[in-house]
């Protein structure tokens, strides 16, 4: 690889400080390749936060909004569905919701800020799929618990605040969006809580 | 014990892939005259300009839509919504423009050294061959951001085949794919421009490479540093190791390996071009209306013309020719024949003196008015077509084609300066 | 060889000048444009063109590929404020710049849809926007009753005419050195408007100093960046100067 007839100290070091500056340059000209690929002002726009008005939600009913391209699940839970939460922490993986799943303030038995409303990604956190809410026949698939949700790909099962049952493939408790409360009517996806 | 590591695997290598092998005989022991001098920054120039097309071009692809409904629109998002869009795009048309800076400098020091001549006749071609492909790349590319210009460029020069005779309108019709330019053109032309030209770019530059390596570099002097094999004494001999394909054929004298001494001189020649390259790109992006002409910042309209229609800068010199020629046709023909008359080149030379340091004193001046010629050609491709325009345009390329022909009846019997045998220090 | 650089160059400098010179006067006289002096790094000036086009010129000329939560970081507006201040309820505060004017029907009112004006300062230069903007005249001829000397039979009325009030045009003949008679048209001191004729070139200037920002919003950070480039390549030259000077030791 040597073809030269010297190689002393001045050489070595002003070939070493090319490569230095030269590899500095190019890493540099790489910022714009790669910053580029960043969502764009469009991307963000669209995925910016979304306002759902929740004042017309019947108890008990589930609306969906979209935000970021994917589902997001509204239930006005009733004050029974609420106080039911608690009855079969024994057959859920995560009862007290330890693994993140959600945002600190709805780290909570309810996993919401108003244990009124529950916001939820529809995203089964198995494979991706919409698990489908069942109100009232959710006993068909876990005994004696009334409400649910059913993901119809691979079976997984989640109760009313998201939380996922054992024995199913999901391994994890449905995401709880950054979300917060504008007025008593306006829910905001995407903002936490204080913020904004 | 890294090192050891590095020489197993590359010996690994080298017993599948003649790697090393390939790096000895093309940089480290590619004997190079020691004599070039600052004409001879512009070919790995090209090169660099050339990846710069082309890492920016993919990049652009991914956001760029091509379509007529999109294509304006997708370049402004580029230019604004998308995180340092507005720096590849410059980036890619600065890039465009500097390409033929570079091909045309890269050009002129053919001519002025004469490294056009035998042996180097099908390196020229290979040249030729990348120069009109890269017309027609930055041709198609300039159609994709479907400003006004863009269209109405595109527009004057699709009906230049409407002068072939008989299938004229057909063929404009063809290349078209529909009755006016539309997104139908765009889409061919954005398949043309991405894949296509830049595919057949790559594989040209590739044999015109592998053409230079097999005849070897010219030099400013014009004097050949293969000797044949015996004919140097030892001591005169380059105190480099040259590859074996080129020393087992030949002593080589006045010699330097590529690797490292034009690799160092190039990256700094790299440094300056891009240091003015960035100047340009930075802080006139738009080259004073020449590298980004006005009119493109309007999307494409059918219907409403810019006042002056002018081709971008570099098609400058062959659109002069065919407006000057009152007749369509004959325009046409004489536009491709200025091509055709440097492809030929090496046929109307027919002296042996390469370079213009040992020619006469007619080569020096008939050399020195082609260039001008083509500059002032250039210049009034962006200029409104007045009367005066016209005949200098007129007077222009009769320079420009006089030295072909005067070339040609000159240099059988030319006046020539004794070439030395050696390139002096 | 040096001989041939420099002949070759000062033929080319030579002839490149003449052609500039002649075509220049081949072309004859266009519009003399007054030159804008806007600043783009005056935040205060960009704000007040952006409240200027919002009031007057919204109505009819979108800016659809500029967004509204880009220009108010980019002009340090608050978004409380831009919401409240600068955009209509409604609009998105990621959105582009629109308005509702239906195109097919404004083709009709005004001859020709009223054009995106995002690019216009690229497209005809902030020069030419801050002339044109003070050079409507009376013209009962023209739908609206005035016309444009800098835009002859634009299709726009003066909307700006209840600041600056209207102008009219005198054209007189003039003989030049030659003996030639040109005609020579000026345009009379604004009449009618609730600006002074400064305090309106004011308003122009900033309107066109927004424009020539929403042109190119990265412009300025454009700039900066090729100072620093700049600077790198500079240092890097250098270094790779000596590091070529250093290996040819040998051949020399």
């Amino acid at each position: 690889m040597s073809n030269v007839p010297v190689n002393n100290g001045r050489r070595r070091f002003l070939t070493a400080a090319t490569a230095v500056v030269g590899g500095a340059g190019v890493v540099g000209a790489a910022v714009p390749f790669i910053a580029s690929w960043n969502p764009s002002a469009r991307a963000k726009a669209a995925g910016a936060p979304v306002e759902v008005n929740i004042g017309k939600i019947q108890p008990g009913q589930l609306i969906r909004a979209e935000w970021r391209g994917k589902p997001v699940y509204v239930v006005r839970r009733t004050e029974k569905t609420v106080s039911d939460l608690a009855k079969h922490d024994d057959q859920l993986r995560d009862p007290n919701s330890e693994k993140a799943q959600q945002p600190v303030y709805a780290t909570n038995a309810y996993r919401s800020i108003k244990p009124e409303f529950l916001v939820a990604l529809g995203v089964c956190t198995h494979l991706g799929c919409a698990p489908t809410h069942h109100g009232g026949d959710f006993d068909q698939f876990v005994e004696g618990v009334p409400n649910g949700f059913f993901c119809p790909c691979h079976g997984s099962k989640f109760d009313m605040a998201g939380r996922v049952f054992q024995g199913v493939p999901a391994p994890l408790n449905l995401v709880v969006p950054e979300h917060s409360f504008i007025n008593d009517d306006t829910l905001l996806i995407g903002v936490a809580q204080g913020e904004a | 014990m890294l090192m050891k590591l590095f020489t197993d695997f590359m010996g690994w290598i080298d017993k599948r892939l003649p790697v090393t092998d390939a790096w000895n005989k093309h940089l480290a022991q590619y004997p190079a005259p020691k004599n070039f001098n600052f004409w001879y920054f512009f070919g790995s120039l090209a090169m660099l300009v050339l990846v710069n097309q082309i890492l920016t071009g993919i990049w652009l692809t991914m956001n760029y839509e091509p379509s007529g409904e999109g294509a304006f629109a997708s370049i402004e998002y580029i230019m604004r919504d998308v995180d340092f869009g507005w720096l590849l795009r410059y980036m890619h048309s600065t890039g465009a423009s500097a390409f033929f800076v570079v091909v045309y400098m890269h050009m002129m020091r053919g001519l002025m050294y004469g490294s056009y001549q035998k042996p180097r006749e099908l390196l020229w071609i290979f040249g030729m061959l990348i120069f009109l492909v890269l017309m027609a790349e930055a041709f198609m590319g300039y159609l994709l951001p479907w400003g006004n210009m863009s269209y109405w460029g595109a527009q004057v020069i699709i009906s230049l085949f409407g002068a072939v005779p008989i299938i004229g309108d057909d063929l404009t019709l063809w290349i078209r794919g529909d009755y006016v330019i539309s997104g139908a053109t765009l889409n061919r032309f954005f398949a043309l421009h991405v894949i296509a030209m830049p595919l057949v770019l790559v594989i040209l530059v590739f044999l015109h490479i592998l053409a230079l390596h097999e005849v070897g570099s010219n030099n400013p002097e014009g004097v050949d540093i293969k000797k044949p094999k015996g004919s140097v004494k030892p001591e005169e001999l380059s105190k480099f190791t040259f590859h074996k394909q080129y020393s087992e054929k030949y002593d080589i004298v006045d010699a330097v390996p590529f690797h490292p001494y034009y690799s160092v001189k190039d990256i700094m020649g790299v440094a300056g071009f891009l240091f003015l390259f960035c100047w340009v790109m930075f802080f006139a992006p738009e080259g004073g209306g020449y590298f980004m002409e006005a009119p493109n910042f309007t999307p494409a309209n059918g219907l409403k013309t810019p006042e002056h229609i002018a081709p971008v800068w570099y098609f400058g010199p062959f659109y002069t020719i065919l407006r000057v020629v009152p007749d369509k046709l004959l325009g046409a023909v004489a536009m491709f024949g200025a091509i055709v008359m440097l492809f030929a080149l090496p046929w109307f030379d027919r002296g042996t003196v390469k370079s213009v340091r040992y020619r006469s004193k007619l080569h020096l001046v008939n050399l020195i008015q082609f260039a001008i010629c083509f500059v002032v050609l250039g210049a009034l491709g962006t200029m409104p077509a007045t009367p005066t325009a016209n005949l200098i345009g007129v007077i222009a390329s009769f320079g420009y084609f006089g030295f072909f022909i005067a070339l040609w009846f000159y240099s059988k019997n030319e006046n020539t300066k004794p070439v030395p045998d050696r390139i002096a220090d | 060889m040096k001989k041939l650089i420099i002949a070759a160059t000062v033929g080319i400098l030579f002839s490149v000048t003449a052609l500039v010179s002649l075509t220049a006067v081949a072309s004859g006289p266009s519009i003399q444009l007054d030159k804008a002096n806007n600043d783009l790094s005056d935040k205060e000036s960009l704000k007040k063109g952006f409240k200027t086009y919002i009031n007057y010129c919204l109505g009819c000329h979108q800016l659809q590929y500029q967004r509204y939560n880009r220009t108010f970081s980019d002009l340090g507006i608050e978004e409380a404020d831009g919401v409240a201040n600068y955009m209509y309820s409604g609009d998105k505060i990621g959105g582009h710049i629109l308005n509702s004017m239906p195109e097919k029907e404004a083709a009709k009112w005004f001859g020709s849809a009223p054009p995106d004006l995002t690019l216009e300062a690229r497209l005809r230069s902030p020069d030419w926007i801050y002339t044109y903007l003070r050079s409507f005249h009376i013209d009962e001829s023209r739908p609206f009753g005035v016309n444009n000397t800098v835009f002859k039979d634009v299709g726009m009325p003066h909307v700006l005419q209840n600041l600056q009030g209207v102008s009219t045009l005198t054209v007189s003949k003039q003989l030049d050195d030659h003996g030639k008679e040109h005609e020579v048209s000026s345009l009379s001191p604004a009449m009618g408007g609730s600006l002074t004729a400064e305090e309106y070139d004011v308003v122009v200037r900033d309107l066109t100093n927004f424009l020539e920002y929403v042109g190119e919003p990265n412009k300025l950070e454009r700039k900066a960046l090729g100072y620093w480039v700049l600077a790198f390549l500079f240092f890097f030259f250098i270094i790779s100067y000596f590091l070529k000077k250093e290996y040819w030791k040998d051949v020399h």
